[in-house]
């Protein structure tokens, strides 16, 4: 955007300079190309996170929907939250849902990542079969999961069986023991297509000669990994596990579809529990407050990610 | 959170689109039978009551779950439908908002309904809903597999234990009902902890703790399987239906499910305590009510709601739909016609609202039950602890 306007001003330079009353027409036009987003973030960005701020200190009840009436409370919402007894168990289980999914996606994306590295055949189409679970959506997906799943005839328990590992069919999902885990398995199947494209796209950039010069220094295959592959890919793993993060602690439909939350909020994560304490319980007041817990948590690491990128751009700067 | 802000959006939106826009002869109708059989079957008397005062209806459907969010929402933009069919224990919650009308205004009054269902749509001593028919849950067994063990269906709690427990066996479960987290695993529920003697109100007294661990011991027990937690009362059909239950909780609404799929069942009244204990089921079903509009719009969607619920009317629908007439001769009648619906309309006699005890607080109340009846099933909870949970949660409820 920043070349467009620089050529359009550089076109337009002499007769700008010829009219100098309106000198400001420069500046119009630059605002120009700037009001689009900054209205669409107005409206759909600022609006609703500050609505939602707004909500999260007002007393709501049914009747605040039809009157209007929806007292400021300060910060009643947030300490009805903090100690209501399911807040310690869905910022646990959000935890460990975020950390579960995101670091066996990794692994096992920057493992598929480099296995693609090499070429064989067929090695472009199974790499495009794998990202089926990505481009699935959630619903199907997660609706199969449940079916995988099922207690008494779902195939992983008839799997598991069948090999003699289990001797009783597992409750993947109807106890609290193991809900979280069903959901964070199935979660990690839908994330780790994304991993592997970002990482294997990030491959690409690493030189060959590098290879080629390691293993004539006689470098193995693992210190080849270690000493080129993870150091080169720095940036690129920064970014895949800052982004993973970010959608990972937004994660709803999955675990909507499959537990809902439950049994008994064994799975229940703050995004889980914001949805139900507004649209089940119409608390819309701390269904917002849950809400904006969870954009402070996604600005921070957010913030994080935005470093992370400048400081890529300006080491490539100086690099080029 | 982004589900919050669309829902905002949404109603900035809604203002646009207010009352004022909509063709003075149209009714605009809100409901929740998104199944097209059920849909077909509402709209066709929808139109023909429409029709008889020059109208038509605008009809609006939305997933059960999506139907109150959306209430509300039309609420802030005073842009309610004019003719509102709610599940009756939500009808409390949003009379209580203030948006609606009295029907007594318009000379719709409950005499000759079920007491139940009059009782579900008034809101502090005013009727705000009417319906055209209830329904409730009731005792469905594989009559292939009783008559093969030569059993009887149940009619006490113990009986309904020992015949599960002797049709248990390999992949069939003895039997199917639903503890999911929401509403319907407390409405499956409440029957065995009403006809205990057990009240919403002290859910943590001897009655309601007795109720839960006979419904826990049933999946303990092996009898009904662990995956309840996670059914709905549609999963429960399913399983019934294939032969993998040989009983299960669930309501009329089931019937033309289970005669497409050709099992031989029977339908009894819910087992209780004992056989001298008449079995107190929730009402089920939806009430008509009429939003805060104009006046003619209210007049006009009044005199819609009083001519779904004539006879005639009342009879149609709720054969089509196997509900039970809300009106009690019409169901006597209804029944001496339908014996399959037999046992639904002598529980209608003596079921109750599920609003009756708390009001409002039941939405909050309900939900507390379904936690504790999860934590029991599914962790390992003991029924006393995960009641008194609950207790504390209809405590503080407002």
């Amino acid at each position: 955007m920043t070349t467009n306007t620089r050529t359009t001003s550089g076109t337009s330079g002499p007769r700008a300079t010829r009219r100098k009353p309106g000198g400001n027409r420069e500046g119009l036009v630059k605002w120009t190309f700037v009001l689009p987003m900054m209205l669409f973030l107005l409206l759909f960005f600022c609006y609703p996170v500050l609505r939602n701020l707004a909500m999260s200190f007002q007393q709501w009840t049914v009747a605040s929907f039809y009157e209007g009436g929806s007292p400021f409370v300060g910060l009643d919402n947030y300490i009805a939250l903090v100690t209501d007894p399911i807040f310690g168990g869905a910022v646990l289980n959000t935890a460990l849902f975020t950390a579960g999914s995101l670091s066996f996606q990794f692994v096992i994306g920057l493992g598929l990542a480099v296995f693609f590295q090499r070429r064989f055949p067929l090695s472009g189409t199974l790499r495009g079969l794998m990202l089926l679970p990505w481009l699935l959506p959630l619903v199907v997906s997660g609706a199969v999961f449940r079916w995988i799943y099922d207690e008494g005839f779902g195939v992983l328990n008839q799997l598991l069986l069948g090999l003699h590992l289990i001797s009783d069919p597992i409750p993947w999902l109807s106890s609290t023991q193991y809900a979280l885990t069903s959901a964070i398995i199935a979660n990690i199947w839908v994330g780790v297509p994304f991993n592997l494209v970002i990482l294997h796209s990030g491959l690409q950039a690493v030189p060959a000669s590098l290879y080629e010069a390691a293993a004539l220094d006689g470098a193995g295959p693992w210190q080849r990994f270690r000493m080129i592959t993870l150091p080169l890919l720095r940036p690129v793993i920064a970014i895949v596990l800052m982004l993973g993060l970010i959608y990972t602690l937004k994660v709803f439909d999955m675990i909507m579809i499959l537990t809902g939350g439950g049994p008994a909020n064994a799975s229940e994560t703050l995004t889980t529990w914001s949805f139900a304490l507004s649209f089940e319980e119409f608390d819309f007041g701390q269904g917002a407050a849950v809400g904006n817990l969870l954009i402070v948590v996604a600005l921070v690491f957010a913030l994080l990610y935005l470093r992370s990128i400048r400081n890529t751009f300006s080491s490539g700067g100086e690099r080029g | 959170m982004i589900t919050l802000g669309l829902a905002l959006l949404l109603v900035t939106a809604g203002c646009t689109g207010g009352v004022s826009s909509r063709p003075a002869d149209v009714v605009v109708e809100l409901d929740h039978y998104t199944s097209a059989e059920a849909g077909r079957q509402f709209r066709s008397v929808l139109d023909r009551c429409a029709e008889r005062f020059g109208l038509r209806v605008r009809r609006q459907n939305v997933p059960v779950d999506q139907l109150m969010p959306k209430v509300l929402r039309d609420a802030t933009a005073h842009s309610l439908p004019d003719l509102l069919f709610v599940d009756n224990p939500d009808l409390k919650t949003v009379a209580k908002t203030g948006a609606l009308t009295e029907l007594s205004q318009y000379g719709l009054s409950g005499e000759g309904f079920y007491p139940g269902i009059v009782e579900a749509g008034s809101y502090r001593g005013k009727l705000y809903g009417l319906a055209p028919g209830v329904n409730g849950l009731a005792l469905f067994y594989n009559r292939t597999m009783f008559e093969r063990a030569g059993l009887e269906p149940p009619e006490t709690w113990q009986e309904m234990r020992s015949a599960a427990r002797e049709l248990t066996e390999g992949s069939t479960h003895g039997i199917a009902f639903s503890a999911i987290a929401s509403e319907e695993g407390s409405w499956q529920f409440e029957p065995f902890l009403w006809s205990n003697g057990g009240s919403l109100d002290s859910l943590d007294s001897r009655r309601p703790v007795e109720a839960l661990e006979f419904w826990s011991g049933l999946v303990e027990d092996g009898l009904a399987s662990r995956s309840v937690v996670n059914w709905n009362q549609n999963d429960v059909i399913d399983r019934f239906a294939s032969g993998n239950a040989a009983m299960m909780i669930n309501g009329s609404w089931a019937l033309s499910s289970l005669d497409e799929s050709g099992v031989d069942y029977g339908i009894v009244t819910l087992p209780t305590p004992s056989q001298d204990i008449a079995p107190k089921v929730p009402l089920g079903g939806e009430v008509g009510a009429i939003p805060e509009t104009t006046p003619e719009r209210q007049r006009d969607a009044a005199r819609v709601l009083d001519c779904m619920l004539e006879r005639d009317n009342m009879l149609d629908w709720t054969s089509d739909h196997a509900y039970v007439p809300a009106r009690t001769k019409v169901a006597e009648q209804y029944a001496a016609e339908r014996p399959v619906m037999k046992p639904f309309v002598e529980e209608v006699a003596t079921g109750r609202a599920r609003t009756a005890e708390l009001g409002p607080r039941y939405r909050e109340v309900s939900q507390g039950l379904a936690d504790a009846i999860q934590a029991t099933i599914a962790g390992s909870t003991s029924p006393r602890k995960a009641l008194e949970r609950a207790a504390r949660i209809a405590a503080n409820a407002d």
